[in-house]
């Protein structure tokens, strides 16, 4: 049987429909960022970048870029109604004080009982890069994941252990992949949605953990949504 | 000048030049210097120090290296001896001019989760010596701190930042040192300012008349030398 799992974009827009009225987002660099696009129309939030920038609007069309105004992905943006600037000790302030309600970050392993590894993957020669990961997935109030399901080589991303090295203890709530979405609960992962096309079996042959299937469990269903590449 | 001079000259902290803002900054400094994704870098400031040639400096900057800022130009001067950072990756797939000599074992690193990094910062301009934080607790990058329970959470105690000068980029400044930052240019320069020696901010320009109070980002206390460096 071939699953075809979710695009990038459309694992992007799952994760997007569970943002709520009101709420403080921060969104990591790559996969999440796309987020932003994908919010349900009546929904208004501010999105905070960690440089200390609340209230990120779209990307500057190419006529308005102005190099001070950037994001923490170092992209050229624009601000949104009743947006603001503040210093990054600030703006750390925010995120540790529990005044992000929702981080999403990319991911290159979450263990069942929470942890998770984002930001080493012990490339040989490249120096470390940690930025703000372990600061968010500390201090938000919530802390989901986007990513795929496993690796390119085909081995689980979601395991019982991380292999590489942690970003954070048991941070994680919620993972959006390519194929379900889990939750991260004191049983350990449970199955809350999962591609109509897949069975239990094929979905815990490509996990690490034992799987939980919600009484409830849904299928993943999201539109069609081209990637540009 | 005595205080009862009614015709005393008012505080002025400009200077002429990013070199004469630097004649004093010695070998194996501390420098502390702004700057996050293009927004905020003093690159004027950094040239002219590379120009000094202060040797075994240590820097703290948000990343050792990028692609808008100047500190390859310093590090490859051989002046570098440490970076404390939270980015040290380059952004090709050759290394950096960082990673070659961080690979050879000739230049140090201490990496730190950026909250903490700007948090021991403002602490080292605040009086206040160390702190405990929750974050980095169970990572690799806090491995050997003193861990401690509060309200049932591990933290982790963390060091205070000094620098011996720090190197700012503003938009404006007045000549009591009163600074303006556009956008996301203000990132860690009010913290690094206030936790260095000496202070030096290069703006785009310097108004003649005081910055109206309100619009003070950064009080000139915290500053004390202002170079011009243009747009």
């Amino acid at each position: 049987m071939t699953v075809r799992p979710l695009n990038r974009l459309q694992t992007a827009w799952r994760a997007a429909q569970d943002i709520g009225d009101g709420m403080v987002v921060n969104l990591g660099l790559g996969m999440p960022v796309h987020v932003a696009d994908y919010l349900r129309p009546e929904v208004d939030v501010f999105i905070q970048s960690e440089n200390g920038v609340i209230g990120v609007g779209p990307l500057a069309p190419v006529d308005r870029i102005d190099t001070d105004l950037v994001d923490a992905g170092s992209r050229r943006i624009t601000l949104r109604p009743g947006a603001s600037i503040i210093d990054s000790s600030s703006s750390f302030a925010m995120i540790r004080g529990g005044h992000v309600d929702v981080t999403i970050l990319g991911a290159f392993e979450v263990a069942a009982n929470g942890d998770l590894a984002n930001w080493d993957m012990r490339l040989a020669n490249k120096g470390p890069l940690v930025g703000g990961a372990m600061d968010l997935a500390v201090g938000a109030r919530a802390v989901w994941v986007i990513m795929e399901h496993m690796t390119r080589k085909g081995t689980p991303r979601l395991l019982e252990t991380c292999t590489l090295p942690l970003t954070a203890v048991r941070c994680v709530k919620r993972i959006y992949t390519n194929l379900a979405v889990v939750d991260i609960t004191h049983d350990g992962m449970v199955v809350r949605e999962m591609l109509d096309a897949m069975t239990e079996a094929e979905l815990r042959a490509r996990t690490g953990a034992p799987l939980i299937f919600a009484p409830d469990c849904q299928p993943l269903v999201t539109p069609p949504i081209a990637t540009a590449d | 000048m005595s205080r009862g001079d009614a015709g005393r000259m008012p505080i002025d902290k400009r200077v002429n030049s990013a070199a004469e803002a630097l004649a004093d900054v010695s070998d194996g400094a501390t420098v502390l210097i702004s700057g996050f994704g293009g927004a905020g870098f003093a690159n004027v400031l950094i040239r002219a120090l590379r120009d000094r040639g202060a040797k075994n400096l240590t820097l703290v900057v948000n990343s050792a290296t990028h692609r808008y800022s100047l500190t390859h130009e310093l590090i490859e001067a051989g002046l570098v001896r440490k970076i404390v950072c939270t980015a040290a990756r380059g952004h090709n797939k050759e290394p950096s001019p960082f990673e070659r000599l961080w690979v050879a074992g000739k230049i140090d690193l201490e990496c730190v989760p950026q909250g903490t990094f700007a948090e021991r910062i403002r602490a080292g301009g605040a009086g206040i010596p160390a702190f405990y934080t929750p974050v980095g607790f169970g990572t690799d990058l806090v491995r050997g701190k003193e861990v401690r329970c509060f309200d049932g959470r591990e933290h982790v105690l963390e060091q205070a930042i000094k620098g011996d000068v720090a190197l700012v980029r503003a938009d404006t400044a007045d000549r009591y040192g009163n600074l303006t930052f556009r956008y996301a240019q203000l990132n860690f320069g009010p913290v690094m300012a206030m936790a260095a020696k000496l202070a030096v901010a290069e703006v785009r320009t310097v108004l003649d008349a005081p910055i109206p109070y309100e619009r003070v980002q950064l009080p000139g206390v915290f500053v004390d030398r202002v170079v011009v460096a243009g747009t």
